[in-house]
């Protein structure tokens, strides 16, 4: 039991001998991502080849540091010397993986990156993990300083993911974990707490970017009880997942800052409310949410101070809308996720009618830092307007996607091409998505745009819940709108008739465009259509579903225009518009094209010539990535 | 008395109900882990959770088709989830649903004739730096190529012929 902040520092120093106990480990990154590139197998592995050498080497689990690119990552600790992070890793790997952990050596062929010291970053203070000489293999390997995609990030939100298991509670308390939670409840007011969240310049890192403690001295002056405090993990944004990827490899993180605003705001229950879609990270935290209640962190008189504080999971049943902090209450309450008009805001009225104050999963985990290291500290981070750090999910046509986390008001072309590494085959660049489908399309000539919340807004997207998404000349930015319409159009909750009706006509507007049947003046319909979207919706989601529409006709008119005007798609990508055909100069007659077609319109004899029955062809473009000779042309 | 399908799914229906309090807002809960068990919500299920929970039909019936993650109708023994976030539709899914597609010969939202394989889209598996991905059940497929769904789905028809 933790029943003082005694007994929590007690623990801290107790776990955090184990922690640095001096045995080598090894620790692999067990997030989704992981799973899916094969982790399980790997741990296994190396499991087995442990026992097998009877060794005293410790295989753990952990989270994902954001480098899914590199999945399955292992990250072993050499003691005495650094702990070196190894990337593609394959069960076949583990032998030497192991073989190197336990002579205190490197396993060149995987090692990516090394860390010198264990950094508890609450505390401000690292651990080396040894002084004594390095090894010159190991002075080999680059610091992760010295790593390109890691050089110019700054672990904040993901301070714990990736470095500890996340189902231990024990390593959570060793990194600093409830230190924060502890003095916030033993020697702050709460009207002190919500100074430092207001002073810090947090601001919600879901969408809407309001600033957090405003949101909670709101909630806590307005009137009645009981109060709520929720915490939104329905990360629906597609092209973000850094929710998901903190609740899976730091779920305590969410609980600490939680407990820290249910005090500060005068809440003694809480929800989170969790993808269903998330299987792992529904497991986590109610893992996490289970400890915290076996040692006394969650319940009646947490530290005794006299707050009492519980909460309870509720899975999302696939909404997209429920995102939105009204559609979520409705959720919570057993009904159907639709908006209501905010006339009344839901720091006075939302739950069940009480004040209640609803973050996101980053802005909860960002409390404790700021409790522990102080609000000037995380204020001295980041731009005016936008302080601290912010995780982004780098995806699409970027060579190193994954999960990166960096001060704001970096540029964009330092994240594209310096941390993302640039695009993949030589392409050419061509627009980044952010903000989700309420964002816009940014394109080549703004990279050099700060990412922060002013900055995005002002070309028209937003910052959103952090998905980038890069483009490549293979892009074609009218299917791009479509598909954000399509999404929206499926998702629309159907209250307000502008959006239910209004996401549908647009969708028909640009199939048609996509499909070559666009006519003179569907541009200019859809610029009318989208500002009857935005004024007759009442939710983000309505208010904001024709952004993607808006921001593409801003920058790449032309695109349309070739659509409309010439039936011409020029990143060969909308699928009646083009068609695919079969050099025969350059055909082998190797079959693979014919081999993989799933419509079997691709015939011919081996070792002459194949075709393409054009009237079958459902212009998948399977072929064209199948042939190896680039003999199937896109014209 | 006899152990029939019925009544073995009369006690699974009872037991969900009483995992939860009973009042509306464990709604949403409670037909989870119904849709979990029997794979679908059939109308006397619906019924019987009203009378529970003490709850109108109608908004039962309205949570029960307001949310994709149920369905009133049987679902095949595993359910592929195709994912359509952004990363996904830049990456190619469409390829991927169309390879799909043509194994399986269903159209999305069907169950196969051998009543194996439902084949959904989902907005966004949270996977987007293994795109394309899908997910079959609770496990995820990352950077699917149109040879390795061909694998993965044989591995599934191979496994259930065992069962």
């Amino acid at each position: 039991m933790i029943e003082t902040p005694a007994q929590l520092a007690e623990l801290r120093a107790s776990a955090r001998k184990i922690l640095l106990n001096g045995r080598p480990k090894a620790l692999v990154g067990m997030a989704t991502c992981g799973l899916a590139t094969g982790a399980l197998r790997v741990h296994e592995a190396l499991l087995a080849a442990s026992e097998r050498r009877d060794s005293s080497l410790l295989v753990c689990e952990t989270g994902c540091n954001g480098a899914c690119f590199l999945e399955p990552l292992v990250d072993v600790v050499l003691p005495g010397q650094a702990r070196i992070t190894y990337a593609n890793v394959t069960p076949e790997d583990a032998e030497e993986l192991v073989a190197s952990a336990l002579e205190g050596t490197v396993y060149a062929k995987r090692a990516l990156a090394r860390s010198n010291a264990e950094f508890f970053l609450i505390e401000d203070f690292s651990s080396p993990y040894g002084n004594a000489d390095l090894a010159p293999e190991v002075e080999k390997v680059p610091l992760y300083s010295q790593v390109p995609f890691f050089r110019d990030q700054m672990h904040l939100a993901m301070r714990n993911c990736g470095l500890i298991d996340p189902a231990s509670l024990d390593e959570y308390i060793a990194k600093g974990g409830y230190a924060a939670a502890s003095k916030a409840l033993t020697e702050m007011a709460p009207e002190e707490i919500i100074a430092a969240i207001k002073r810090s310049g947090l601001r919600g890192r879901g969408g809407g970017g309001f600033p957090t403690g405003r949101k909670w001295e709101t909630c806590r002056k307005a009137h009645g009880e009981p109060r709520y405090v929720i915490c939104n993990a329905d990360e629906g944004d597609p092209g973000a997942y850094m929710d998901r990827a903190i609740i899976e490899g730091d779920p305590h993180s969410i609980i600490e800052g939680m407990i820290i605003g249910s005090y500060a705001i005068g809440a003694r229950q809480g929800f989170v409310y969790v993808r269903q879609e998330y299987p792992l990270a529904v497991k986590r935290i109610r893992k996490a949410l289970a400890q915290a209640e076996e040692c006394g962190l969650l319940g009646r008189n947490i530290f005794g101070s006299g707050h009492d504080f519980t909460i309870r999971v509720n899975r999302g049943a696939g909404a997209f809308v429920c995102g939105e902090s009204t559609a979520l209450m409705a959720s919570l309450e057993g009904r159907v996720g639709e908006p209501r008009a905010k006339y009344i805001h839901t720091v006075e009225s939302g739950l069940w009618g009480k004040p209640s104050c609803l973050n996101n999963v980053e802005t909860w985990n960002n409390v404790p830092v700021i409790i522990a290291r102080g609000a000037d500290w995380f204020a001295g981070i980041g731009t005016e307007g936008s302080k601290g750090t912010k995780v982004f999910s780098l995806v699409g046509k970027v060579n190193r996607v994954g999960l990166i986390e960096v001060p704001m008001g970096v540029s964009l072309r330092k994240v594209v091409e310096e941390i993302g590494g640039g695009i993949p085959d030589g392409r050419q660049f061509k627009a980044i998505q952010t903000g989700g489908p309420s964002g816009g399309c940014i394109p080549a000539q703004y990279l050099d745009t700060p990412v922060d919340f002013e900055s995005l807004t002002a070309l028209g997207s937003m910052m959103g819940s952090g998905g980038m998404i890069v483009m490549d000349d293979r892009t074609c930015m009218v299917d791009v709108a479509r598909y954000f319409l399509g999404f929206l159009k499926e998702e629309s909750c159907g209250k307000c008739v502008p959006c239910r009706e209004g996401t549908a006509r647009m969708l028909d507007i640009l199939t048609d465009i996509c499909e070559g049947r666009g006519r003179t003046g569907d541009i200019e319909l859809l610029h009318d259509l989208a500002e009857g979207i935005t004024d007759g919706s009442l939710c983000a989601l309505g208010t904001s579903a024709p952004n993607p529409v808006l921001t593409t006709l801003k920058y790449f008119e032309s695109e349309y225009r070739a659509h409309v005007e010439e039936h011409r798609c020029p990143a060969k990508v909308c699928r009646a518009l083009i068609r695919y055909r079969i050099d025969p100069e350059k055909c082998t007659g190797c079959s693979l094209c014919a081999a993989g077609c799933p419509k079997k319109v691709i015939a011919g004899e081996r070792k002459k010539t194949y075709t393409i029955d054009q009237s079958g062809c459902i212009k998948c473009g399977l072929c064209l990535d199948a042939c190896r000779f680039d003999a199937v042309v896109v014209e | 008395m006899a152990v029939t399908p019925e009544n073995c799914r009369d006690t699974v229906i009872a037991e969900v109900l009483e995992r939860y309090p009973r009042e509306a807002s464990s709604m949403i809960a409670v037909l989870q882990d119904l849709q979990e068990e029997l794979r679908y919500l059939p109308r006397e299920v619906l019924d019987r959770v009203a009378v529970t929970l003490g709850t109108p039909r109608t908004q039962v019936y309205h949570v029960a088709t307001f949310y994709k993650a149920f369905s009133l109708k049987p679902r095949g023994k595993h359910t592929i989830s195709i994912c359509r976030g952004t990363a996904c539709h830049v990456k190619g899914v469409e390829k991927i649903a169309d390879m799909l597609r043509a194994l399986l010969e269903v159209e999305e939202g069907e169950t196969t004739g051998d009543g194996l394989f439902t084949v959904q889209s989902v907005r966004c598996l949270g996977c987007c730096s293994l795109a394309p991905a899908i997910m079959i059940d609770r496990e995820v497929y990352g950077q699917v190529t149109p040879a390795r769904l061909g694998k993965i789905v044989k591995q599934y028809r191979k496994e259930s012929a065992n069962d």
